[in-house]
Parts: structure tokens; C-alpha cells; sequence
């Protein structure tokens, strides 16, 4: 097992060094760091001097990745791509462009956003598998038709509805609760609790549907006739047999989003301003920040293979069929 | 003079493959099987019908042209600066019948009190009469009820009209096909005896030439979901977005599929040192979280636009440079899940008889990969096509609202959600632009999804029973 943990680990290398690379073009090559001080700037009368001043505060005065005028090691890590790029490997992700130090920042909104993803997340998945439980144990019945039916309808609604008709139902006709702000501590319940119900009523539809698909498919499987053969009842067919063989998929599914939870859900967070790590980037992408978008994109990265590796050891586990070797 | 946007033209493309392949499919009976499928279920049939009125929109509105702004002394002509499209030649009363700011669906009067100088030259606040809307009534308030009843009731005996003139075309139509009496094959559409749901077919045809006439009959006179900010009518709007939500829908997919069926049949084929270069290359893309890479890349577009300025001739042309880029670039972060399908199809088509037979016979790999492992892939690359579709469209209103969206001159859903946030906001609440958003978005998305599941009951042969 640690072997085959090291294994991965060593395979995930090449691949944010991949990442690495494709942000590195992104955003040096494409437009020069030049081209970036002229928009920050703003891009009409911004003289020469202007745009180097900005340049040398900011670190981006240098070549890109071969400095000839340094001497020894130098001439390679007085660059762009060694202090901007080559650094984020050590998680030193350096100062935005507002000079704020990116990796305090991230810390610090990494809690907001885990408080709102984690009930969302958790919750989520108990109700679509409960729903999804339903829909299959009286399937083939007009019960099951409306609820795939109601399903597809709920996830043809975009998110963005969901949000704003949440909060102003909930928020400004009944004042129930604030519409956004975030009070650190257990306070923080109360702004919470909103977003919370609104992420989950929009993810419930697709939830939904696929978790039944997935259960479907286990009740085609021999292993359901012979355990109906046995004599039991469709009831502990159904949570014995077809939720235990069903949850696999479902777990392992939801294991590589797992680690995501941590950048937090973009849209969620700028609506109800909750200072999480997914605010911060949408700031960033408002104010074009690039350091600080080009930090998310690594982080990101990482917390996908995180992701992908937990699944292949949740697999191991739950799955005795599954050996890693 | 015509105007071809490149998106025009990526969209005309598509239009003529989608017509080659229905041509080329008809007379072959493995191909055209799986879509009488498609088509006879009833909720297929319904969802194609409502399909095929968003797509006539949006290819109305990919036809454009500079209109002639008048003529010189020798004749010659003057093209008009902006660029229109045939739909909005059509809806020219919608285009320039602008109000002032605010006003609600069906409203008469401004949204907002202003300030008028009165009768006896004393200022008054009040609402006053709209520009356009109800223009020729006297009395408004009396008179609105029957008017709009009265247009509406136009439009409505016009729509069924049109769809009795459809109904019977295709009576006809399908008796000759099947030599029969095309009474006799009414009488079994209307009845609902045929294999293919026709009636299902002509009911939805109905509503939604019903709505087109009874809309194309009230709209001059009124504003149906009132006017923006501008004063521009949010019907108009709503209608207009059409266009950028199908285009992101599918040209994302045709920007995509060249890549995703080259790489994933070469690296399932092929093996060895390819497979392992395209697997690096697709790991690394989706390992990028979607929205992150989206951001980064139109950023570094916005910056490369704003400081090249002269590279667009039009303001058109660069909000269309912008949308083509949008597609790209989401066809770069979603050719990755359909790339590891294909592969994964490769690798169990290679080892088929029919396979191992033609490399025995000698033929050549590039031939095998082309004749014989690609026309056997094409139901899994369908299937991805269209459940695609529908998560693409929304995904646009997404990354509007984000920032990273079309272009914020662009009609499109995401704009108008993006506003509507800061209408509710508003005391008293400004609703119609969302519900207008709302409607014309979910009705797509709706008919989007139900169509991807017939198509992938259809052609899915693992999943042909069990499914609603």
C-alpha cells in the first residue's frame, strides 16, 4: 500500500509540473508581464518609467528564464519563471498584486469555505441517496416517473436562480435571515444556513437521477435474483444488498471532490459574501489580480490529484475485489 | 451587404454537416434506426420540435448584414455603420421602440415618477405615458384589457391556423410516402395511430406557434416583459440571447471534437509512447479545475484585446472574437472526458474480430483507425454531444456572472441574470428581466436534457431497457 502511495505521488510530479508550465505560458508568455502593467495601470497615458516602476514592485523585472546578466546558479533563478512559477511548488505563492501575502490570505479564508461546503456536501449527498433510495424502491410506478420527471426539471434550472429567488424569498420578502455578511465563530450559523439549504435544493436534481441510475444498475445484477430467490424482502434486498454494492461508485465519486471543498464554490460565496477561498478568487478575476489567480490554479491542481488519489485508496477499501499492486 | 461573423460561419459549417449527415443517414438503415428511435418517443418528439424554434431563432439571427442607410447621387449605396441580423430586421419595432428606463410587462406608464412640467406651469411628479407602449390608446387603463385581448386572440387564430396548414402538409406528405388516401392518414394522426408521435409533435407545434403569432402580434404595442434600464424591451433581449446560448452549446462541441476523436482513437490504437503522451496531456488539462483555467485564460484574452485595440474592425466583431475564444476555451477544458471515452472504446474495439481481420488483410493503420474503430465510436461521441449541450448553456450564464463570460455588450442569458441581481435590489422590485432570462433559458435547458435522454436511450444499446 505505502508503495503504491509513493508511486502515485511520484506520478502526480510530472503532471503539476505540466500544470505549471501551461500557467507559465498563460500568463507570461502570451502577454508580457508589460502588457499586464499597462492594463493595471490603466491602458491610456502610461508612460515607460510608469510601467517599469510597477514592474520592479511587483518582481516581474526580470527575464523570463534565462537571465544572461547573473552569474552561476543565478542566471537561472533570478527569473520569472523560478521566483513566479518554479515557487509555487513549495507552496510560496508570493504577494498579489495588491502586495497582500497570498499564501496568510489563503489560510485564513480556507475556514469560511469549508464551513459552507462541508454541510452542503455532506447533507447533499445523504438526501439525493435517500431520494435516490425512494425513487428506486417504488420504481416503475407513477411515483417514480414524476420524481425523474421533478429531477430533470430541477436541473434545468440554472444555479444562479436558485441563489438569487432563494435569497430574496428568504432573505428580503421574509426576512428570515441576513442576506449575506459571515460572522466568524458559531454565529456564522446564521448566515450559513441559507446558502446551505440553496446549495443543496440546486445540486438535488442531478443528484438525484444519477444516484437512481447507479441503484438501477445493481438491481439488474445476479446478485439481487439470488438474494430475492433467498427469500428476502425487497426492503433488505434493497438496503443490504443493492445500497452497500450501489454506495461504491457513489463514494468513490465522491471522494475526488472531497479535497476541492477546500476552494470553495465560486458563485455561493460572491453572492452571500462569505470571505472564503472561492471570493477571493472572483476579487481576484474582478480586480485582475493574476498572482493571485495563478495561485488558485495550482492549488487547485493539486487538491484534484489529491483527489484521485484518495479515490484509488477508498477504492482498496471499500471494494475488497480492488487490490493495488 | 452581407457581414460574415466568424461565428456565422462555424455555425453555416454546422448547419451543412448536420444536413450531409441527414441526407447521407436516411437511405442507410443501421444509421437511421436509432433516430426513429429518438423520434418515437413522445417526449423526444416534443423536445426536438421545441428545439428546432430555438435553433430557427438563432440561425435568423446568424445571418447578418449592414443595412443600406440611403443612397449617394449616382445611386450608388450607403451601408449603415452597425451591423444587423435578419432577426432583427424582422423585429425592427422591437429593436427601436426604446423607452426611457424602467417599465413592467404590459405597462402603459413609466416604471419611475419623473418630473413634468404641468398644465398650468406648475411641476408635477408623475408617471408618464410610455413612448412606444399602447401609444394609440386614449385612456389606457380602460382600454388596454381589450386591446391585448383582441391582439392576442389575432395571434392565437393565426397560430392554429398555421399549424392546421402544417398538419395537413404532413398528411399529405406521409400518405404519398406510404400510398395512401391522405384523409385516411389525417384521421390517424389526429387519433394518435401512428408510430411516430405526430400528434405530440403538432400539439407542442401549436403552442409554440400560438406564442410566435400572439408575440409577433402584441409586441409592436406593447412591451411583453417590459424594458431594461436602457429602455430596450427585455423581450427583444431575451429572445436576441437565443443565439449565444446555442452557439456556446455547440460550436464549444465542434471546436473540441476534432482534437478529442483524433487523440483518443490514436492513443487507444496505437499504444506505446502515444498513448502515454495523450494520457499525460489529458491528465494535465483536467487535473485544472474548469472555472480556474477558463479565468485565466479569458483574463489573459482581455489583456491581450485591451492592448491591441486595432485588431477589430467593429465592436460586433470583437464581442464575436470574444465568444469563438469562450468556445475554445471551454472546448479545451471538456474534450478531455470525451478523449478518455474514446480511448477506452479504442482499446476494446482493437481487439474486435472485425478489426484483428482487416489488420490481417493488410490494411493500413491509419485506414483501420478511419474506416473501421471511428463509425463504430460515433454513438458515444453523439451521447456526449448533447448531454453536453444543456450543462453548456448554463455554464455560460455562470461564467457571465463571474466575469469571465461573453462580452458584456453581448445579449446573452448571463447578462441579464448578471443585472437582474442588482434589480432586485431595487424598492420596488424590478422582476421581468429576470423571469424573462429565467423563462427562455429554462425552456431550453428542459428541452435540451429531455432530448439528450431519448438520444441516449436510443443509441446506447447498454442502456436501452431499465431507464425512463
Amino acid at each position: 500500500m505505502l508503495a503504491y502511495i509513493v508511486r502515485r505521488i511520484a506520478y502526480a510530479v510530472p503532471i503539476l509540473v505540466g500544470v505549471n508550465l501551461i500557467t507559465f505560458a498563460l500568463f507570461f508568455v502570451v502577454n508580457s508581464p508589460a502588457d499586464i502593467a499597462r492594463l493595471q495601470l490603466g491602458v491610456k497615458r502610461v508612460t515607460p518609467q510608469m510601467i517599469h516602476n510597477w514592474e520592479q514592485q511587483h518582481g516581474y523585472d526580470k527575464p523570463l528564464i534565462y537571465n544572461g546578466k547573473a552569474h552561476g546558479l543565478e542566471t537561472v533563478t533570478d527569473t520569472i519563471f523560478f521566483n513566479k512559477s518554479l515557487k509555487v511548488f513549495a507552496f510560496q505563492f508570493g504577494q498579489s498584486d495588491q502586495g497582500r501575502d497570498i499564501s496568510n490570505d489563503i489560510v485564513h479564508r480556507m475556514g469560511p469555505s469549508l464551513a459552507l461546503a462541508i454541510p452542503t456536501f455532506i447533507v447533499g449527498i445523504g438526501l439525493n441517496i435517500t431520494f435516490a433510495l425512494l425513487l428506486v424502491f417504488f420504481r416503475a410506478s407513477y411515483l417514480d416517473a414524476s420524481g425523474v420527471i421533478a429531477c430533470v426539471i430541477l436541473m434545468s434550472i440554472s444555479p444562479l436562480f436558485y441563489i438569487i429567488a432563494g435569497q430574496f424569498m428568504v432573505g428580503k420578502l421574509m426576512n428570515l435571515v441576513p442576506i449575506s455578511g459571515y460572522h466568524y465563530g458559531w454565529e456564522a450559523a446564521k448566515f450559513l444556513i441559507l446558502p446551505v439549504i440553496i446549495g443543496i435544493v440546486s445540486g438535488i436534481g442531478s443528484g438525484t437521477r444519477w444516484y437512481r441510475t447507479i441503484f438501477l444498475e445493481e438491481f439488474g445484477k445476479d446478485y439481487v435474483r439470488t438474494a430475492r430467490a433467498k427469500g428476502l424482502s425487497e426492503m433488505k434486498v434493497l438496503f443490504r444488498h443493492v445500497l452497500g454494492n450501489g454506495l461504491v461508485p457513489i463514494l468513490t465519486g465522491a471522494v475526488v471532490i472531497l479535497p476541492l471543498l477546500f476552494m470553495g464554490s465560486l458563485i455561493m460565496e460572491s453572492f452571500f459574501g462569505i470571505p472564503g477561498l472561492g471570493a477571493y478568487t472572483i476579487d481576484a478575476i474582478n480586480n485582475q489580480d493574476f498572482a493571485i489567480v495563478r495561485a488558485m490554479v495550482f492549488l487547485g491542481s493539486v487538491l484534484y490529484i489529491v483527489g484521485l488519489l484518495l479515490t484509488d485508496i477508498c477504492y482498496t477499501l471499500v471494494d475488497p475485489r480492488i487490490r493495488l499492486d | 451587404m452581407p457581414v460574415f461573423l466568424t461565428t456565422d460561419v462555424l455555425l453555416y459549417l454546422l448547419l451543412a454537416a448536420v444536413a450531409a449527415f441527414v441526407f447521407y443517414a436516411r437511405r442507410k438503415k443501421y444509421l437511421r434506426d436509432p433516430w426513429v428511435r429518438v423520434f418515437r418517443r413522445r417526449s423526444g418528439m416534443i423536445a426536438m420540435v421545441l428545439l428546432s424554434a430555438y435553433v430557427a431563432v438563432g440561425v435568423l439571427d446568424s445571418v447578418h448584414f449592414r443595412p443600406v442607410a440611403g443612397y449617394g447621387p449616382q445611386g450608388q449605396a450607403h451601408y449603415a455603420p452597425q451591423v444587423i441580423s435578419v432577426l432583427d430586421w424582422i423585429a425592427t419595432p422591437l429593436r427601436k421602440h426604446t423607452e426611457k428606463t424602467y417599465s413592467a410587462p404590459f405597462a402603459t406608464r413609466l416604471f419611475v415618477k419623473e418630473t413634468v412640467p404641468g398644465p398650468n406651469g406648475k411641476e408635477r411628479r408623475i408617471y408618464p405615458r410610455l413612448k412606444w407602449a399602447g401609444a394609440g390608446l386614449a385612456h389606457p387603463r380602460k382600454q388596454e384589457l381589450g386591446n391585448v385581448l383582441y391582439l392576442g386572440s389575432v395571434g392565437a387564430v393565426e397560430g392554429l391556423a398555421a399549424t392546421a396548414l402544417l398538419t395537413l402538409l404532413l398528411a399529405w406528405r406521409l400518405a404519398r410516402r406510404r400510398e395512401q388516401r391522405w384523409r385516411a392518414m389525417l384521421a390517424r394522426i389526429l387519433r394518435a395511430r401512428t408510430d411516430i408521435p405526430w400528434r405530440a409533435g403538432l400539439l407542442t407545434a401549436a403552442a409554440v406557434l400560438v406564442f410566435v403569432f400572439m408575440c409577433a402580434n402584441l409586441s409592436p404595442h406593447y412591451h411583453l416583459l417590459g424594458t431594461d434600464k436602457v429602455g430596450q424591451d427585455v423581450f427583444f433581449e431575451a429572445v436576441k440571447s437565443i443565439r449565444t446560448g446555442l452557439l456556446i452549446g455547440t460550436l464549444t462541441t465542434l471546436v473540441m471534437l476534432p482534437f478529442a476523436l483524433l487523440l483518443g482513437v490514436m492513443a487507444g490504437y496505437l499504444r506505446g509512447w502515444v498513448d502515454d503522451a495523450i494520457q499525460y496531456l489529458y491528465t494535465t488539462l483536467s487535473s485544472i479545475p474548469g472555472v480556474l483555467l477558463i479565468a485565466a485564460a479569458v483574463l489573459m484574452l482581455q489583456v491581450y484585446m485591451e492592448n491591441h485595440p486595432g485588431l477589430f474592425a467593429t465592436t460586433a466583431a470583437r464581442a464575436d472574437l470574444r465568444l469563438l475564444f469562450l468556445c475554445i476555451i471551454l472546448g479545451i477544458t471538456s474534450w478531455t472526458s470525451l478523449c478518455r471515452l474514446l480511448r477506452g472504446e479504442a482499446l476494446k474495439l482493437r481487439e474486435a474480430d472485425y478489426v484483428v481481420a482487416a489488420v490481417g488483410l493488410g490494411v493500413s493503420r491509419l485506414r483501420v483507425m478511419t474506416r473501421h474503430l471511428l463509425p463504430n465510436m460515433m454513438h458515444i461521441v453523439l451521447i456526449q454531444v448533447v448531454l453536453d449541450f444543456s450543462g453548456l448553456v448554463l455554464a455560460e450564464a455562470v461564467l457571465t456572472y463571474v466575469g469571465v463570460g461573453v462580452d458584456p455588450t453581448m445579449n446573452s442569458w448571463g447578462n441579464m441574470i448578471n443585472g437582474a441581481r442588482l434589480e432586485l435590489a431595487r424598492d420596488p422590485v424590478v422582476w421581468w428581466p429576470l423571469l424573462a432570462a429565467f423563462l427562455f433559458m429554462s425552456v431550453l435547458v428542459l428541452a435540451a436534457n429531455v432530448f439528450a435522454d431519448a438520444v441516449r436511450d436510443a443509441f446506447d444499446p447498454r442502456l436501452r431497457s431499465g431507464t425512463v
